[in-house]
């Protein structure tokens, strides 16, 4: 890393000095101060840092520089699709007609957009085979909530209020319990069978008249494509209940697997991981949300209506009664949405199946590169993403999954998810999406193969690790049991900072 | 290195039962696959819990998993040394590191947990 001087950044507040600074109001009145009432001014001046604009611009620059992204390099970070974002999808965002325009503009004046999202939703739902997409959920797990409501409205609206429970795998993600949770169901925690699938007869026998719901990740977040499927959604069915989708792993199956006519009910769609939208650290997202026929009239409004004129227009207050009501501001996170737009336009339906086919490739290329290295708990054929296990690396060296995460770092890589799924013993579950070349695979693999070579001859080495970044091995254990959250080191003349 | 005086679920709790009342925690091989642990959530003194019910939930760097009740009984106590020092549990997992002391409602459904002998054998199963 080229990062010039102190590579970790002291706080812009500990480069302060009192009268320096990089910006003046200009020609204040003499009496400015008396014109503000005294019940309003401040007793102490603010506790400001004071630096030049130098100062702040390198602080700011240095501080980036310290950051590992796929801009930088190589992110197999399973689960989360850490695909490179094309830069036409920022040209596109930031075209003055899309990033100028008001909220609340009239739909007159928006039609570019309002049409934009229109064709999105059609474009969604043709890759996710549902009959209706709507755009507003601003995250994936927004998107599980909106759908799970839409459930929950769509067996109250039958009477069929018996329906409290919602069943999923014990490898699913986190928000899937969370979600059910939120909408006031309670979660069925159903074990994975052997071969790491969906147990379709646990399921079979958790189905029953109080089942509102099972939620699946297909493929699995083993990376695994659930082969029986097909049983499981009619088993679903017949007891009455609905099938959603959890869309997290939809980049392995574009243009070969469509959710919604194979049977699912309603399912989300993550921009962020598919369609190549920034993962951007907790800002706006977008989870949007496909739902078949029986669904449509609970999806949340406005939605966006084309008129018989050609001309689009958001549905006016009251006009789909049914509908869960709205689950975002204005009409969802725009910028996002054109990103995702742009992309799918870009490469088109033949190109996105090559997207998926480029992804499973790349995993099953990685599989077969470490199987000797390193454990695969379920050695056959992946899609996007697999498990390998350094349990008995454990075994054999006392090297735990966390400390070859952390060894990575220094070979130049971001490390894989670890210890995800938890039904995986010193699981990392690696994802290298389809944008890498062969040579960053080989790169990768040859890492981690030198580094279970490493855990057998020279153990410290890989346990102290990392030694080329920023900062050495954190104390996650006491950063989380004695979290420090905010900076004090504000003393002198100057007040401290404000709690 | 698992006791056997204790008796075990699947999910990894120990119960060790004295009288009519009984301690509760989770075994070294759950605080060791957890990892460093960092907060403990515990139910109030009072609750009622049936067997396999979730009585709080234990996070570490790695992970937040649920508690589940061995079998039902009455909250009497908890270890109120574990919100200052959840590390007790890692330390010492089946001494300093308890969870609950319960009232227990039929102390015989111990018995149909799992001895010492069957705990590790499950453990070795992975």
């Amino acid at each position: 890393m080229g990062v010039v001087g102190e590579r970790l950044q002291p706080t812009l507040f500990e480069r302060s000095h009192p009268g320096r600074g990089g910006g003046k109001i200009p020609h204040p009145p003499a009496d400015a101060l008396a014109r503000i009432p005294e019940a309003a001014r401040r007793a102490t001046p603010p506790a400001l840092p004071e630096l030049n604009e130098p100062e702040v611009v390198r602080h700011y620059v240095n501080l980036s520089q310290l950051n590992y992204a796929v801009d930088t390099g190589f992110y197999p970070l399973g689960s989360c699709t850490m695909k490179y974002n094309p830069k036409i999808d920022e040209w596109a965002a930031r075209l003055p007609g899309f990033a100028g325009l008001h909220p609340m503009a009239p739909d007159a004046v928006a039609q570019g957009t309002l049409e934009l999202l229109f064709e999105l939703e059609a474009i969604l739902a043709e890759i996710s085979g549902m009959d209706a997409v709507t755009l507003q959920p601003a995250a994936g797990a927004h998107g599980e909530l909106t759908g799970i409501l839409m459930v929950r409205a769509y067996h109250r609206d039958r009477g069929d209020t018996e329906r409290t429970e919602v069943l999923v795998p014990d490898s699913s993600h986190g928000t899937n319990p969370a979600t059910a949770t939120m909408a006031g169901f309670r979660t069925i925690t159903i074990p994975s069978a052997a071969d790491g699938g969906v147990d379709v007869d646990a399921f079979r026998a958790a189905l029953g008249p109080r089942t509102a719901a099972i939620m699946i990740t297909n493929p699995s977040t083993l990376g695994l494509f659930e082969s029986r499927i097909g049983e499981l959604l009619e088993a679903t069915h017949v007891a009455g209940a609905l099938a959603y989708m959890d869309g997290a792993n939809l980049n392995a199956i574009l243009g070969r697997f469509r959710p919604g006519q194979a049977g699912f009910d309603v399912m989300h769609i993550n921009t962020h991981k598919t369609f190549s939208t920034p993962h951007g650290g907790g800002g706006p997202g977008a989870g949007p949300v496909g739902v078949r026929a029986h669904l449509v009239p609970y999806l949340p409004s406005p939605r966006v209506v084309r008129e018989d004129d050609g001309t689009f227009r958001l549905e006016r207050d009251g006009e789909r009664p049914a509908s869960i009501g709205r689950v975002r501001s204005f009409t969802g996170s725009i910028g996002v949405l054109v990103r995702a737009y742009a992309y799918l336009r870009a490469h088109g339906a033949s190109g996105l199946a090559e997207v998926s086919d480029d992804a499973v490739l790349a995993a099953n290329y990685l599989r077969a590169r470490l199987r000797d290295a390193y454990r695969i708990p379920f050695d056959r054929a992946c899609k996007h993403e697999f498990v390998a296990s350094a349990s008995e690396i454990r075994q054999r060296t006392g090297v735990r999954t966390l400390d070859i995460a952390k060894r990575l770092i220094d070979k130049g890589f971001h490390p894989p998810t670890i210890y995800f799924p938890l039904t995986v013993e010193e699981g990392m579950l690696i994802e290298p999406t389809e944008t890498e070349s062969l040579e960053t695979l080989d790169a990768f693999a040859d890492a981690l193969i030198e580094i279970a070579g490493e855990a057998a001859s020279d153990p410290a080495v890989v346990t102290s690790a990392p030694h080329e970044a920023p900062v050495r091995r954190l104390d996650e254990a006491t950063a989380a049991r004695q979290p420090n959250l905010r900076w004090r080191g504000m003393t002198g003349a100057q007040t401290p900072c404000p709690d | 290195m698992v006791p056997g005086d204790l008796r075990y679920t699947k999910d990894h709790e120990w119960i060790r039962v004295e009288g009519d009342e009984a301690l509760v925690g989770i075994t070294e091989y759950a605080a060791d696959q957890l990892g460093d642990i960092v907060f403990v959530e515990l139910p109030d003194v009072g609750r009622a819990l049936d067997a396999h019910a979730t009585f709080g939930v234990v996070e570490s760097v790695k992970a937040v998993s649920d508690l589940y009740a061995p079998i039902g009984g009455e909250v009497v106590a908890t270890n109120d040394a574990l919100s200052g020092r959840p590390e007790l549990v890692n330390d010492d997992p089946y001494g300093e590191g308890w969870m609950l002391r319960v009232r227990l409602a039929d102390a015989a459904q111990a018995e149909g947990l799992l001895d010492a002998a069957a705990y590790e054998q499950l453990i070795a199963e992975g």
